[in-house]
């Protein structure tokens, strides 16, 4: 074997080592790009109204994804707590994906009706008011800043481009149905919408 | 029933997952043998093969893996392929042992029901109010109460700002077994509407009027002049003389229980800003997370909180 070709031509090393790792892509994910249960989706899946589209970009900016995941794994402990566990289908609309990788907080994939709004606000203003051992961050800023709406078009419009169907009216009327709405009313039109379009609760 | 994945790839996509999976395995095990070197004794002229690789006069050998090492390779090959015809993995081939993720969790499910929910059957056969003097019966529904409904009515039962105390006699939707079953299994919302419009300074008169239903107004001038704003507003839903209602969840007003008061808030802010703004808090429907028999059990819990309030009120 000549070891001698690839150890001594760094670039010729690299290409070859891009090609050994793409196998496993190739074989995994490839696929899945032309496949129904991830392309398409679920029965009743909208996209987000503006408020709510407006509210998952202070789910990300807050930093949420952090703490909470959005993933409901096929586990009896889990789908006993949570719900249903999550399917591709519900996520095809999702830009980027805030499935997430750490649960220092509860999921939420399935947390939207689950709790009430008025019990949402209590716990962002404060998380302690309602679960006294929380060690969730307060974000009271939310209930002082008001969004102005001024770009909920252009993102629509962007998320159209990636194929999410967003309708003209809908767009035109983005602004005004965000306009001068708190973040926390934002925020938690977002939250009160998560994993409520399968019927099945468990 | 959603399917998280089907076998239901097409031919094409089947066999692209299966090419590049064993070809993939072929290779590695071709990369073993093709570079296996098993002797590494001197040749004829007594020099042992080195690789090549000299620094500083230091040489280094071009000794055969070790044998270990060249074992679990093997080994990891072995395993591929055995799982590979166990499980799925190799595009619509299901496996010789046809495990499914969603097959493995409906098993799970199944086996948790067939063990808990005779236990729950069995409670939802008896009445509540016989079930809420069964200790172990309490126990299990103080499981259920900490994990479903603790979050709002807190872990002691004793509710907050905005959320009913159900350690208290005071019920807002009727404290009857089969009225606490309804508010936990459909929910409830409130729906106490706004009265900004009719002007702070007969917000005040209304206020000092419903802090008199209860004997605690501070100014009994203005609570007479609320009465009247009273009469044409208020009483439909909160009765006459205030008692409230069940069946639109109007709170009685003559009693000592105030549901929204924020901590540091006087009864006299609180009052006048729920007049003012209104309020719609939200119980939501519990059933489908439940299920009727453990609904059962857990309003036996909320049943019996209220029993003891005579004791650990004080």
């Amino acid at each position: 074997m000549r070891h001698e070709i690839v150890e001594k031509n760094v670039g010729l090393l690299a290409v070859l080592i891009l090609v050994v790792i793409s196998f496993g892509g190739l074989a995994e994910v490839v696929p899945l790009f032309f496949q129904k249960q991830t392309t398409e989706p679920v029965e009743g899946l909208e996209p987000l109204a503006p408020l709510e589209l407006a509210g998952r970009d202070i789910y990300r900016r807050e930093g949420c994804v952090g703490c909470h995941s959005q993933m409901v794994r096929p586990f009896r402990a889990e789908t006993e707590r949570y719900g249903h566990y999550s399917v591709a289908g519900e996520s095809v609309y999702e830009y980027n994906f805030l499935w997430g990788s750490k649960r220092t907080g509860p999921d939420l994939a399935r947390v939207g009706g689950r709790y009430s709004d008025d019990w949402h606000r209590a716990h962002l203003y404060n998380p302690r008011d309602v679960v006294p051992g929380s060690v969730m961050p307060a974000y009271p800023w939310l209930f002082d800043n008001t969004l102005d709406g001024a770009h909920i078009g252009d993102k629509m419009r962007a998320l159209r481009t990636l194929g999410v169907p967003y309708s003209d009216e809908q767009i035109t009327g983005a602004r005004e149905a965000v306009e001068g709405k708190s973040e926390i009313t934002a925020l938690v039109a977002y939250l009160q919408q998560l994993g409520t379009v399968l019927e099945d609760k468990r | 029933m959603n399917s998280l994945w089907g076998n239901d790839l097409s031919g094409f996509w089947s066999a692209w997952i299966i090419v590049i999976t064993l070809a993939t395995i072929a290779l590695s095990a071709w990369l073993l043998f093709a570079n296996r070197r098993t002797d590494k004794q001197p040749d004829a002229e007594g020099r042992v093969t080195t690789t090549g690789h000299a620094a500083d006069g230091i040489e280094e050998y071009d000794n055969p893996l070790p044998r270990w090492w060249f074992k679990l390779y093997v080994g990891t090959v072995l395993f591929a392929l055995g799982y590979l015809a166990l499980y799925p993995g190799l595009g619509n081939f299901a496996g010789l042992l046809g495990w499914s993720q969603e097959a493995q969790w409906e098993r799970e499910v199944h086996q948790a029901e067939e063990r808990y929910a005779p236990i729950f059957a069995r409670y939802a056969e008896r009445p509540i109010p016989e079930l809420a003097g069964d200790t172990e019966a309490m126990q299990v529904g103080e499981r259920l109460f900490l994990n479903n409904c603790a979050i709002c009515h807190g872990s002691n039962a004793r509710g907050g700002d905005g959320f009913p105390d159900l350690g208290d006699d005071a019920w807002l939707y009727g404290g009857k077994p089969q009225d606490i079953v309804t508010s936990i299994t459909q929910g409830r919302s409130g729906a106490m509407p706004a009265w900004e419009h009719l002007g702070e300074e007969t917000l005040v008169d209304v206020t000092q009027h419903v802090l008199s239903l209860s004997g605690k107004a501070t100014d009994p001038a203005r609570a007479e002049k609320g009465a009247e704003t009273f009469t044409a507003m208020c009483a439909s839903c909160h009765q006459p003389d205030g008692t409230g209602n069940p069946a639109m969840g109007a709170p009685d007003l003559t009693d000592d229980a105030w549901l929204y008061r924020g901590p540091d808030q006087s009864l006299e802010a609180a009052v006048f800003e729920t007049l003012r703004n209104g309020r719609n808090g939200q119980m939501p429907a519990q059933v489908d997370y439940l299920g009727e028999d453990k609904v059962h059990l857990v309003a036996a819990y909320v049943y019996q909180l209220s029993r003891q309030a005579p004791e650990s009120a004080d």
